[in-house]
């Protein structure tokens, strides 16, 4: 007996994770509205006190005003920029430090304990020392960003060196290659996804090694700014540097992530 | 004259202070343009005296003569195929086969152009832009065997390349190497557990001992070329087969001192 063809269910992957991204997407979009929604409404009949919590709409008016006529914007640029410097810097000389222990295997083995012992340090305690030394301008937040994301980077690209496959050092020898072609062409490649994968921690770590910079001793930035509104009490203010953080910190995170599919093009990131 | 010579060449590791010996002096000299197999049972030093031919790792004793030249620990003079394909899985296949001529300092651009008519003719057209993970076993092997062979040397070492492979793609790799070899006309050394394979293949088969191994044995393998299916069924090739199952059977305690 022939069915009569009704209806065909075809297995469609693709659409299928279209349809969940949509959900999810709408889901995420929808629980922040309503945590906002819920703030406002809670504070406004002071079933949270609006001193502490402030609200939402408060904080929107406090930020139009400190953005037009404060100096939040210059503050945001200080911060932002004193981070993406110590980031980059850190990122940078942490894989360069994590590629070099390639070289030799003495020197790796020799400085790894070290490399251990100073990743374990509180580094954001060194505050005081940094900007002793380095003085309460923009330098010293830059530092104080470099040191919290320099060792993780070097770390992670040890990790990588340690995983590299010695069959393929071997293959290239075969190819008659030298030491920089293996360096280049296994070692770097081979590294790139443990490095990459310390990027978003990193970018975390540098605004935190900012804003330390910042409470400990500035004339600018956000961190100032909310260490300011707490001395004078004036707590709309503060909520207004945790939310432009926040959203900075988003920011910033997204960046990483596009940098990230830019410099692993289709590999995946490794832990 | 022979294209490559190994003089008494011996490995011995030395492991935990016990001296391992990978592989006995053993002598062998191939003819340019001869394809040649080399079996032996698992651990008896074949890849060991790839590696010593390549340059990777120095003998023990002996020498390597490529051309009447020695080139003991020199790496680069024979193309090499190592017993994983060891595609670099970041690049793509057409970067990959290229990986030797960069090496040599070709522009890539350059080498591209060069591997690119190789990959149509040699059945991986369509794949240039492929990651290795997304190929199947027989066309990985494919990449990495262009790769030693854009690199362009006259000898051409194979570490059982087809291990891996199904009794199907294997079969049509074996064809497919045939092909590549009166092509080219390379000398082709060839590491291989499979009998069959070794006697479709050869002109010569060396036939190593048991651990530590030994040159046991050579074989000429006196069948027509090309090679087919009728050539399996063979009366030359049944009677070469049992030969090498009586080599290969023998026990590896007696020490065969005839
Ligand atoms: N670096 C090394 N140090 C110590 N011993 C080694 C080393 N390399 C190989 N050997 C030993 O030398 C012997 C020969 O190894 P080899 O890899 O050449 O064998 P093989 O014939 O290629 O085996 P298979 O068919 O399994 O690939 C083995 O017993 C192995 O344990
Ligand atoms: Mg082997």
């Amino acid at each position: 007996m022939v069915q009569p063809e009704k209806k065909r269910y075809i297995e469609d992957e693709k659409k299928r994770q279209q349809r969940m991204k949509r959900i999810v997407f709408g889901g995420q979009f929808g629980l922040g509205i309503l945590v906002i929604v819920l703030w406002e409404v809670l504070t406004r009949y002071e079933v949270m006190d609006p001193y502490y919590w402030s609200s939402p709409s408060t904080i929107y008016e406090t930020a139009k005003v400190a953005f037009l006529e404060g100096t939040l914007w210059d503050d945001l640029v200080y911060t932002s920029l004193a981070t993406l410097a110590g980031f980059a810097l850190g990122t940078v000389f942490g894989s360069f430090i994590g590629l070099s222990f390639w070289w030799s295997a003495y020197y790796s083995r020799i400085s790894e304990p070290y490399l251990i012992a100073f990743n374990a340090i509180p580094k954001l305690a060194l505050g005081p020392v940094i900007v002793i030394l380095f003085g309460i301008g923009f330098f010293s937040k830059v530092m104080l960003a470099f040191l919290m994301t320099v060792i993780v980077t070097a770390l992670a690209a040890h990790s990588g060196i340690k995983a590299i496959d010695k069959d393929l050092e071997k293959l290239l020898y075969s190819l008659g290659a030298k030491r920089r072609h293996v360096f280049t062409k296994v070692v770097v490649p081979t590294t790139m996804p443990w490095i990459v994968s310390s990027l978003r921690i990193n970018i975390a770590l540098a605004l935190a090694g900012t804003i330390v910079g910042e409470f400990i001793s500035s004339r600018q930035g956000i961190g100032r700014m909310i260490l300011y509104a707490g001395q004078i009490l004036d707590i709309d203010l503060v909520w207004v540097g945790v939310v432009v953080l926040s959203l900075l910190s988003m920011l910033m995170y997204a960046g990483t992530v596009s940098l990230e599919k830019l410099l692993l093009r289709g590999q995946e990131p490794k832990q | 004259m022979y294209k490559l010579k190994v003089v008494d060449a011996s490995k011995i590791f030395r492991r935990d202070g016990q001296e391992v010996v990978a592989l006995q002096a053993t002598t062998m000299q191939i003819p340019a343009g001869r394809f040649v197999s080399i079996i032996g049972p698992s651990g008896c030093g074949k890849s060991t005296l790839f590696n010593m031919i390549a340059g990777l790792i120095k003998p023990t004793t002996g020498k390597i003569l490529l051309d009447g030249q020695n080139i003991v620990g020199k790496s680069g003079y024979v193309g090499y195929m190592l017993q994983k394909d060891l595609l670099l899985p970041w690049r793509t296949i057409l970067d990959n086969v290229i990986l030797g001529l960069e090496i040599k300092g070709v522009s890539k651009r350059e080498a591209r152009k060069k591997a690119q008519p190789l990959l149509e003719r040699y059945g991986l057209q369509g794949f240039e832009n492929n990651y290795p993970p997304e190929l199947s076993g027989g066309m990985r092997q494919r990449a990495a065997l262009l790769r030693t062979l854009l690199y362009d040397q006259d000898v051409i070492l194979l570490d059982e390349p087809f291990g891996a492979l199904d009794a199907q793609t294997r079969l049509q790799m074996q064809g497919w190497l045939l092909r590549i070899w009166e092509d080219f006309q390379k000398t082709i050394l060839f590491i291989t557990h499979d009998i069959d394979e070794a006697i479709y293949l050869s002109d010569d088969i060396y036939v190593l001992s048991h651990r530590p191994g030994k040159l046991k044995a050579k074989i000429h393998v006196e069948l027509e070329r090309p090679r087919g299916e009728e050539t399996l069924l063979s009366d030359n090739f049944i009677s070469l087969k049992q030969k090498l199952l009586d080599l290969l059977r023998e026990e590896p305690k007696d020490n065969g001192t005839t």
